[in-house]
């Protein structure tokens, strides 16, 4: 019996959903459209998320250690950092490591090597490269480098150096994720009142049918349950259609964004996270769809 | 058995009231045929509309077997009216569900089956006459057909009760006699039928049982009644 009633209910909101024709395409692309800036506002989110993590990978901070300094100290200095819940990883370069990579990064200038060759003894010391879990781990670890105990060993410390552009990155990130926010909630909203209206005018337009229904001695269930079919089909639809398209523009857009960001292949990003979007376009696609049709429909269930 | 004990209804509206049925007090057997005549506004539609608890009265008692109509909840009214067939001047058929589809969903709503639904229906659509036109949306029928479907309707489900409101107001002389004779048909099954009109021949025609209504008033119950209105 209750397997009856559930085919006769999916039965019926595909058939209304077909029948109705221009008004169940006229919803869904308004479903379409909010979900396109819905999930577009979701991707940009991920996007400069990541955009952020790329920059914020290239801060550390340089400890600089003294030409002469003891190697065990520097090892020990490494370790100690290693211990802190701030730190994510310590790079140890050591003196004939940092001529090398300076060689490296020379080696098409013929003045350079000559003057290295003019040096016997390596002029450079060696260092340690810090990265923090979060940028405001940084003053964390720049108070702990601070202290008197290594002093004599550390010749300068780059933080000072790079303090503007995490203080700054801060600023950024902090910014783009509250107005990331308040701009999804806005949109949220949004959406789900254009959502509601439309489906609520779609079933005003059914209000006398929902009245013969009663009529003719239907029960809520079996009057609502073919609306709510309805109402899950426009979020199916417009959720799958918002992630194509929104997939060809990042087709689109993909090479442009290496441009800013190197590293971020955003292609590669949609296509991995592709199902996880389009679950998330479709859930709220269907969540609007099946709530708004829900309250909709009540207000005609008392006949 | 239905019955009306000092049922009346009355509308409230900001600044006045308006009596849409005054103390009316009736019984009807089963198996009767019985016509409610009047004039537009003498209380006709009024007593459909509390048979089926489309309203309630504001005094008295409506009674239809041993429920008392004003009382059910709104959980029990699809019960009630699955077991009242009703067919109206305006059809008041789905349009989006072909002519089979109408019909097929009244066996539906009662939690009939598959095997049923496609059995009854092509009986109900032939005893209309209209088994040919099973796939047609309302749209694409006649006024004739579609009272005809929706009378189809209205007895899959062998109520005990088929009340009919003005069935024939919208329809040529012709339908209008197909109609009539179809409600005959329908009554010589063992259906009790309640028709509302104003139509003087048919009721003349029919030479049954006529209550007549005056603004509200119940002012003639006769058992071969006329049609007689000032």
């Amino acid at each position: 019996m209750f397997l009856t009633k559930l085919f006769r209910t999916i039965k019926y909101g595909f058939l209304r959903f077909w029948r109705e024709g221009s008004l169940s395409m006229a919803t869904v692309a308004i479903v379409f459209l909010v979900l396109v800036g819905f999930g577009g506002l979701l991707l940009f989110n991920a996007i400069s998320n990541k955009t952020l993590g790329y920059i914020q990978d290239k801060v550390d901070i340089s400890v600089y250690f003294k030409t002469d300094a003891n190697e065990d100290e520097i090892i020990r200095m490494q370790k100690s950092l290693q211990q802190m819940a701030e730190v994510r990883s310590v790079e140890y370069i050591s003196k004939d490591r940092a001529l090398e990579i300076f060689k490296e990064r020379n080696a098409n200038d013929p003045k350079i090597s000559q003057a290295l060759g003019v040096v016997d003894a390596n002029p450079f010391g060696a260092y340690l490269n810090i990265k923090a879990r979060e940028l405001k781990d940084y003053a964390a670890i720049n108070a702990y480098l601070d202290k008197d105990a290594f002093k004599s060993e550390v010749d300068k410390i780059s933080y000072t150096e790079s303090a503007a552009v995490i203080e700054r990155l801060k600023k950024i990130k902090t910014t783009v994720e509250q107005s990331a926010f308040v701009l999804l909630i806005f949109i949220v909203a949004t959406a789900a009142l254009i959502i509601f209206n439309t489906i609520k005018l779609a079933i005003h337009s059914n209000r006398d049918e929902i009245g013969i229904m009663r009529l003719v001695g239907a029960s809520n269930y079996f009057i609502r349950g073919p609306f709510l079919v309805e109402g899950i089909l426009y979020g199916i639809l417009g959720g799958v259609m918002a992630t194509l398209v929104i997939g060809g523009g990042i087709y689109y857009f993909s090479p442009y964004m290496r441009i800013f960001v190197p590293d971020l292949d955003g292609w590669n990003y949609f296509i991995s996270n592709s199902f996880r979007f389009l679950a998330y376009e479709a859930f709220f696609g269907i969540l609007l769809g099946v709530v708004s049709s829900y309250i909709a429909v009540r207000k005609y269930l008392n006949i | 058995m239905i019955n009306f004990q000092n049922v009346s209804k009355i509308y409230q509206s900001n600044s006045h009231e308006t009596i849409a049925l005054d103390d009316a007090t009736f019984r009807i057997l089963p198996k009767e045929f019985v016509s409610l005549v009047g004039k537009s506004g003498a209380g006709k539609s009024t007593i459909i509309k509390l048979l089926i608890a489309e309203e309630k009265p504001s005094k008295g008692k409506v009674t239809m077997g041993n429920y008392e109509v004003a009382k059910l909840k709104l959980k029990e009214l699809p019960s009630l009216r699955r077991r009242v067939g009703v067919i109206f001047q305006d059809f008041r058929l789905l349009p989006n569900k072909t002519a089979a589809e109408n019909v097929a969903f009244a066996l539906e709503v009662a939690g009939r089956t598959q095997e049923e639904i496609e059995e009854y229906v092509p009986q109900a659509m032939e005893m209309v006459g209209l088994k040919d036109k099973m796939r047609n949306f309302p749209k694409e029928l006649s006024g004739g057909e579609k009272q005809r479907v929706a009378i189809a309707r209205s007895m899959i489900n062998h109520p005990d009760v088929l009340i009919a409101d003005e069935p024939t107001g919208n329809l040529d002389p012709i339908n209008t006699w197909d109609i009539i004779k179809l409600l005959l048909k329908i009554n010589e099954l063992g259906t009790t039928i309640i028709l509302a009109t104003h139509n003087k021949d048919i009721v003349n025609f029919l030479d049954r049982r006529v209550i007549s209504l005056e603004n509200g008033r119940v002012i003639r119950d006769e058992q071969k009644g006329k049609y007689i209105l000032v």
